[in-house]
């Protein structure tokens, strides 16, 4: 009796520990997260003293640094901000839901499918924003439906998802080849910085729905998330502990794709981000699967100073997710060759 | 005979056997077969590094454009487009074929890693992870250069319609290397897909063997991705379809699947520009449309379920 309260203690303490780091974790991502929107809003060609800035940010007219600061890098930050955070999240639900790092949207093709859908509307269409965004969450869940009924049959596989992910994602890849071959030359710049993942150019207009979506799903992954960790410890466990396991898939799977073909819509596909924040905030919090905040601060910090880097560090501007993709790709790779090495594949 | 502008039986004839007419219709012809032979013997190619990576490999989903050989091939040949400002098919030839190397031997190293060795998953995990790595590198090459740009938008959606008789010159020496190597070692490949234990007891030697099965697999689908642009899926395509009609006897399989490569790809290329007319549609995105959905049914298929 004794010996157990000792392990209870045990427990417990671990789990005060791990609150507190996950608290320490998360603040600190938060500040590292408003010292990075902050030099966002400062650099550029001029730099602005911070005064000059909380004056402009607060309505005050001063020629110059009112145009830069609200009209260039006041949205330019915020769609860094929402789109890594939902590039951050969706990523990670993915990644925690299938049990494996490598399964994350990019792997799967749901970007492409939301690729499709926006440089469809981009270069065949000429349409609007808004028509963009949903064109993109149309994509996105499209391709995931696609993917559900084609994995569908015999037992669930990882490896099975993630080839049948290759291919369709070989079929998307082809087709957006195929619509920049066709499009005329003065939409092609366009479609091609779109298809990078780029702040450049990003307005005030066109934040809106990516901010309704991040805010209204945000939540519902937070308070579907508990249950993931159920999920986490295998089919038959969960169904036996009272979680619906299909309708809980369902839920976070559709939430996520929207956050990701929202984010995707506005700011491109920015490579590598829903990749690599799962993985950083499990290493910095532990594994766990409440680490859902975390990895959204992850996304939003790799976001931001990959555009800071893109902007400032090189004689040309190179937009954010070439950054992202040169920073995630070796990690990749790495991660891949640990877990052949562990034997996990 | 078919195309962007149908010609008539005379002008095709005026084209193939009188050469002194010079009718606007007699030049589209020769034009036309210039562009059916390059794309016989890019299938052909192709179709051959298929079965050579598949045997190799002992794996049903090896393909150059999956395990991102192609990806290799097109990172190298951009380089050398924006560095060095290299412009004639001579050189992206030797550059697409290093990059071609460079990337079968990293993507076959990482994937034969840890136990099992190198099982279709992991290489396809490999190759995926490899490709993704390298087009960004692509990417961040090509963002600043907008003549690269708009060379690689045609290059890189992969097309036979480049080709011309200098092309096929060039391409010809690659071609008979290859099937040279790949033929002569065929019926030792044949010995090895018993276990490499049993190929040495019957007088084989692994290493080099497999050595050679890849240098050769990589001349060829690095010569034809440095003329053509990346192509995939003909090597999986002409390999899966191949061995489901005559079984997996390499010494056929091999002369089979080069003919069912070039079938394929010449196929492809007449039929995307007849549904494109007046336009064409590239090949290289109809052999994904293809190609892809066998892929999935592989995947499906109960050998690979194991995985």
């Amino acid at each position: 009796m004794k010996n157990q309260s000792v392990e209870v203690n045990f427990i417990m303490q671990g789990m005060r520990q791990r609150r507190r780091r996950w608290l320490f974790v998360t603040t600190l991502l938060v500040i590292l997260a408003v010292v990075l929107s902050s030099a966002m809003l400062l650099l550029g060609n001029t730099i602005y003293p911070v005064h000059i800035v909380v004056r402009t940010l607060l309505g005050e007219e001063i020629s110059g640094a009112n145009f830069a600061v609200n009209t260039i890098r006041l949205p330019r930050m915020l769609a860094g901000v929402f789109a890594g955070f939902a590039f951050g999240v969706g990523g990670y639900v993915f990644q925690t839901m299938l049990r494996n790092p490598l399964a994350n949207p990019n792997i799967l093709g749901i970007t492409s499918g939301s690729s499709v859908a926006a440089v469809f509307c981009i270069t065949v269409l000429h349409t609007s924003n808004s028509t963009i965004s949903i064109a993109a969450v149309i994509g996105g869940l499209a391709t995931v439906i696609v993917m559900y009924l084609l994995a569908r049959g015999g037992t669930f596989s990882i490896g099975r998802i993630i080839i049948i992910g290759i291919a369709i994602q070989a079929m998307l890849d082809a087709v957006i080849s195929f619509l920049l071959l066709k499009s005329a030359q003065q939409d092609i710049a366009g479609a091609i910085r779109w298809l990078g993942g780029s702040l450049n150019g990003s307005k005030m207009s066109e934040l809106p729905p990516l901010i309704i979506v991040v805010l209204l799903f945000t939540p519902i992954i937070i308070i579907f998330g508990k249950q993931l960790g159920i999920l986490e410890l295998g089919e038959q466990m969960a169904s036996s502990l009272g979680v619906s396991t299909d309708r809980l898939r369902i839920i976070l799977i559709v939430s996520s794709v929207f956050m990701i073909a929202i984010a995707t819509a506005t700011t491109g596909p920015i490579a590598f981000v829903s990749f690599l924040a799962g993985p950083i905030a499990n290493r910095l919090v532990g594994v766990s699967s409440s680490n859902i905040l975390p990895a959204g601060l992850v996304g939003v910090n790799l976001v931001l100073i990959a555009d800071l880097i893109g902007q400032f560090a090189f004689e040309y501007r190179f937009p954010v997710g070439v950054i992202t993709g040169l920073l995630g790709a070796p990690y990749l790779i790495y991660l891949l060759i640990r877990m052949n090495r562990k034997g996990e594949l | 005979m078919l195309g962007a502008r149908v010609v008539s039986y005379q002008e095709l004839m005026d084209g193939l056997f009188y050469t002194n007419q010079d009718s606007y219709g007699a030049n589209v012809v020769r034009k036309r077969i210039s562009r059916t032979v390059f794309s016989l013997c890019c299938g052909v190619a192709l179709g051959i590094a298929g079965v050579l990576m598949q045997a190799v490999t002992r794996n049903p989903l090896a393909d150059p454009s999956i395990l991102g050989v192609n990806t290799g091939a097109t990172l190298f040949v951009v380089i050398g487009i924006t560095l060095f400002n290299i412009t004639t098919a001579g050189e992206y030839i030797w550059l697409a074929l290093i990059g071609a190397s460079i990337t079968a031997v990293f993507v076959f190293g990482i994937g034969s890693m840890g136990r099992g060795g190198a099982t279709p998953i992991k290489l396809l995990l490999a190759g995926a992870a490899t490709s993704a790595a390298l087009s960004s590198l692509v990417t961040a090459i090509i963002i600043p250069s907008a003549y690269a740009q708009d060379q690689f938008r045609f290059w890189q959606v992969g097309s036979v319609g480049s080709g011309n008789w200098d092309s096929i010159k060039i391409f010809l020496p690659f071609l008979i290397v290859g099937l040279l190597i790949a033929f002569i070692s065929a019926p030792a490949l044949n010995a090895l897909a018993l276990g490499d234990d049993v190929a040495t007891s019957l007088g084989v030697r692994p290493g080099i063997l497999r050595a050679f099965a890849i240098i050769a697999g990589v001349v060829l689908c690095g010569a034809a991705t440095a003329l053509a642009g990346p192509i995939g899926f003909i090597g999986l395509l002409a390999t899966h379809a191949m061995r489901f009609v005559i079984g997996p006897d390499l010494r056929f399989l091999i002369p089979m699947s080069a003919l069912a490569g070039a079938i394929i790809l010449t196929f492809s290329d007449v039929v995307g520009r007849l549904i494109a007319s007046p336009g064409e549609l590239e090949v290289g995105i109809l052999t994904a449309f293809i190609g892809a959905p066998i892929l999935i049914i592989l995947a499906k298929k109960s050998k690979v379920r194991s995985l």
